[in-house]
């Protein structure tokens, strides 16, 4: 229950302070109505939603179960934080914005030599390349630290879901919902290739990236004359339809059952097996299926690394120079003299092959894929993920999707918080509970994300970096 | 396909499975994926054979049953409207606010399904704690209570998640709609359970219209409930909007808030106003879709609404009477395609509209040609 509380006051401490236009400093006594206030809507919101809660009793109608303390405390944490606000840390909060507010002079600052990505992208690369050893260290085995590996496996493919993205959402500046639609692509491509016409996963792997380009740009033409908004409804429609297709055309895919024993990737062509010419008897070592798991958390790790290589380096090229200005403003852009549809479509087209990169992946690690794993919800975890890193930036969608997939698996192997909310606890219950509520304080208090400076990557004589608040984002 | 009462809750059963679909929110990703597969081979095997059964046995789509034609068509009609009903009064909501302030509030389709639980929970609180006997005082009550306490939801939404990012960056706002629309639907999942809630049908009588070849085409008292509130409220709205002090105010927001706000119009009340008013029929949305299907889960918002914004932008963004003619064509096309073509490719029909819509008429059929500013 923590989540609920906590998150629902810090979001609704947020607004009627920002739309407070006096800068006297509130009294107690009107801090405390103002408080009384902000309690009683949280009453009127819980009551009949959280108080009473519905459910099928032995007969299989519904009965209500009452629960009016949960509905005092949701109502005590918001006089509380809302209290707080006004009073403890409300008043730095609003003299902190002011000047932003009243749009003064832009104020540039030197951008430090080392910024948190030059610094923190490699030290992260170095970790996770020494990762698998560390935690077989830590945990006296290979096969013991199958978990920790898996955990790794899963992060770095959201890491590179998110990069991927990044190029769409944070450099470009189109907001696409449908992101995992090339995920699928890529994905499908894979077991389908993989189990009809027994191609290997080395010669899939490109195709599925090819495969997923050409679709976001298949998708991409016709829409990406639209404004900002309608982009992202086209986005998630062309998701859903995806979808949809994948459950219905049967033939192809198999429909809701998916497609099951697709065959595991080789070490280059050395397939890992106990067999002869299998992987451990090639190398001298004693078979351990854990071999092909670390082999797929280097996979992934190089796949990772080859996007945001690819991602770092497009940006200093005129086309990322391009999506860039786009993002800022595209009456100019268009002004200029770039031609914005061709821009948008090539940044789509990346950002959709790298989703299709690690849809193969993915297919290839799971030994199967259903339309289930490619719903809606996916996209808006990793829209969530680059959102919250910080749009553009390639250590914050690291941290973010640390913070967000590995998160929840450690809080759930906490064994004292099951101790304070019960036995049933599983913090994965709340999860999208929290990454709803993060986007939304993320929009409000840091628009820019965690990690936000928007570095210009063209500069006459010296680099100068504009804090973001002081920018204001033209036609996305 | 016909409203008798069986086929009715069958009806209404495999809605609340189609539109749970989406696993909405299912913790362990893993787990999650495995029963949805488990579930969806069930049910695709079940609809296999049930479209199997129907063909062969008593298809109304049988070539062979010509003299049923029209009267399946009369049905299909009803129903289409009834459906197009539901979502044009979700539609009013998006358009409005659309109209006035420029975003797509992506979580109105969850402020429907919230409102459809608010329903829920005062209807069963109603019949079985407090002992109303009467549907109709139960259900009156329910809408105002509804009302008021969707339109409080809508409008702290308003207050928290979009007031503060006015002014920043294009993308925040509808951001912050898809962060809160994530919100609503796991907050209901936690608070409410994931299960199905299956609510009593409310109300049961068919008026018969006529019977053809052993086909009987009737209309539901609901879904007559549901044309009427519809054509009522719209004209209310539409009256608000056209001839009254806040409609004049929300018109001029509209048209520049700037120049609105020099003139006199306090701009922060009137969109929270819009909002207010958008909740409240989202509200009338969900109950009317709690008496309409019987029953509601936390996923049932996300659906319904993506197909409620397609009805705004056909009918043309910012046009009352476009949001509820888009709605009555969506519903109607989804119906017929489902009837005559394949269920199972419906909402694919309806997402294929959206994107034709936005690509080729983005001003959709009433609304007006959208200038771009700089």
């Amino acid at each position: 229950m923590a989540a609920v509380p906590q998150g629902t006051t810090a979001t609704a401490t947020r607004g009627p302070a920002s739309a407070a236009s006096s800068t006297i400093a509130i009294s107690l006594p009107a801090a405390l109505k103002e408080s009384g206030i902000a309690a009683l809507v949280m009453l009127g919101l819980c009551v009949p939603l959280v108080t009473l809660r519905s459910d099928a009793d032995e007969s299989g109608r519904l009965a209500l179960y009452p629960r009016f303390g949960l509905t005092a405390i949701f109502c005590l944490a918001v006089f509380l934080a809302r209290l707080g606000y006004l009073t403890l840390w409300g008043k730095e909060a609003r003299a902190a914005r002011r000047p932003a507010s009243r749009g003064e002079a832009i104020k540039t600052v030197a951008a430090p030599r080392y910024t948190l990505t030059s610094v923190g992208l490699p030290v992260a690369l170095g970790l996770a390349v020494v990762y698998p050893a560390v935690t077989t260290l830590i945990n006296g085995g290979l096969s013991e630290a199958r978990y920790w590996i898996d955990l790794g496996i899963l992060v770095l493919t959201y890491v590179m879901l998110g990069w991927g993205l990044n190029i769409v959402v944070g450099l470009a500046g189109l907001l696409d919902l449908g992101y995992v639609a090339f995920y699928a692509v890529g994905a499908y491509t894979y077991a389908i290739l993989s189990t009809t016409l027994h191609l290997s996963f080395w010669i899939c792997l490109p195709l599925a990236g090819l495969f997923a380009a050409t679709w976001g740009v298949l998708l991409g033409f016709p829409v990406l004359r639209l404004r900002g908004d309608y982009l992202a409804i086209v986005t998630l429609a062309f998701g859903e339809i995806i979808r949809l297709v994948l459950i219905n055309w049967v033939d192809l895919t198999n429909g809701g059952a998916g497609i099951s024993s697709i065959p595991r990737a080789s070490f280059f062509g050395i397939p890992f097996d106990d067999e002869d010419n299998g992987f451990a008897a090639v190398f001298g070592l004693e078979f351990s299926p854990m071999h092909r798991i670390v082999f797929l958390f280097y996979l992934i790790l190089a796949l990772a690394s080859l996007t945001s290589l690819v991602t770092t380096r497009l940006r200093r090229l005129p086309v990322g120079r391009a999506w860039e200005a786009l993002r800022e403003d595209e009456i100019a852009c268009r002004s200029l003299g770039i031609n914005t549809t061709t821009t948008k479509l090539t940044a789509f087209a990346t950002g959709a092959m790298f989703g299709g990169l690690a849809g193969s992946f993915f297919a290839v690690r799971q030994g199967f894929v259903s339309p289930e794993s490619f719903n809606f919800l996916e996209s808006a975890i990793v829209l969530a993920i680059v959102v919250l890193g910080g749009m553009g930036s390639q250590i914050g969608v690291v941290i973010a999707a640390i913070a967000m997939i590995a998160g929840p698996e450690m809080l759930r192997n906490l064994g004292f918080l099951k101790s304070i909310f019960g036995e049933s606890f599983d913090p994965n219950e709340y999860r999208l509970l929290i990454f709803g509520l993060a986007m939304v304080v993320m929009m409000i208090w840091r628009p820019r994300g965690l990690v936000s400076t928007r570095e210009p990557t063209a500069f006459l004589k010296q680099r100068k970096s504009i804090s973001s608040d002081l920018v204001k984002e033209g036609h996305g | 396909m016909c409203s008798r009462d069986g086929d009715e809750s069958r009806r209404a059963k495999r809605k609340g499975l189609l539109l749970s679909h989406l696993p909405f929110a299912i913790g362990n990703l893993r787990v999650s994926t495995a029963i949805a597969t488990k579930w969806l081979r069930c049910r695709s095997l079940a609809w296999f054979l049930k479209r199997r059964g129907r063909r062969a046995i008593a298809s109304p789509l049988c070539p062979g049953e010509r003299n049923q034609r029209m009267a399946v068509f009369v049905q299909q009609l009803i129903n289409g409207l009834t459906l197009g009903a539901i979502y044009g009064l979700i539609a009013i909501g998006y358009t409005m606010v659309f109209g006035i302030i420029g975003m797509v509030n992506f979580a109105h389709g969850d402020l429907f399904m919230v409102s459809a639980f608010i329903a829920l929970i005062t209807f069963v609180l109603l019949t079985t704690v407090l002992g109303v006997g009467s549907i109709v005082l139960a259900l009156l009550i329910v809408l105002i209570v509804g009302m008021l306490l969707t339109s409080l939801w809508g409008w702290t939404i308003e207050r928290v998640a979009y007031r503060p990012l006015r002014g920043t960056f294009r993308l925040a706002p509808l951001i912050s709609a898809i962060g809160v629309s994530i919100f609503l639907s796991n907050f209901v999942q936690v608070i409410q359970g994931a299960r199905n809630k299956p609510t009593p049908p409310m109300i049961r009588d068919v008026i018969v219209l006529f019977e053809q070849g052993g086909y009987t085409v009737a209309l539901a008292y609901k879904q007559l409930l549901i044309m009427i509130m519809t054509a009522v409220l719209l004209a209310a709205f539409w009256y608000v909007v056209q001839k009254t002090p806040l409609g004049r105010a929300q018109r001029a927001c509209e048209q520049d808030q700037k120049m609105a706000a020099l003139l006199g119009v306090d701009v922060d009340r009137t969109i929270s106003l819009t909002f207010v008013m958008g909740a409240a029929l989202a509200a009338v949305a969900g109950t009317m879709y709690l008496v309409y299907y019987g029953v509601v889960s936390f996923s049932d918002g996300f659906v319904p609404g993506v197909k409620a914004f397609t009805a705004a932008v056909l009918g043309g963004i910012g046009s009352l009477p476009g949001a509820v003619l888009g709605g009555v064509v969506i519903g109607l096309i989804e119906t017929m395609w489902s009837a005559y073509f394949s269920i199972e490719y419906k909402d694919v029909a309806a997402f294929s509209i959206l994107a034709i819509t936005l690509i080729f008429m983005p001003q959709g059929l009433l609304g007006k040609p959208d200038v771009e500013k700089v």
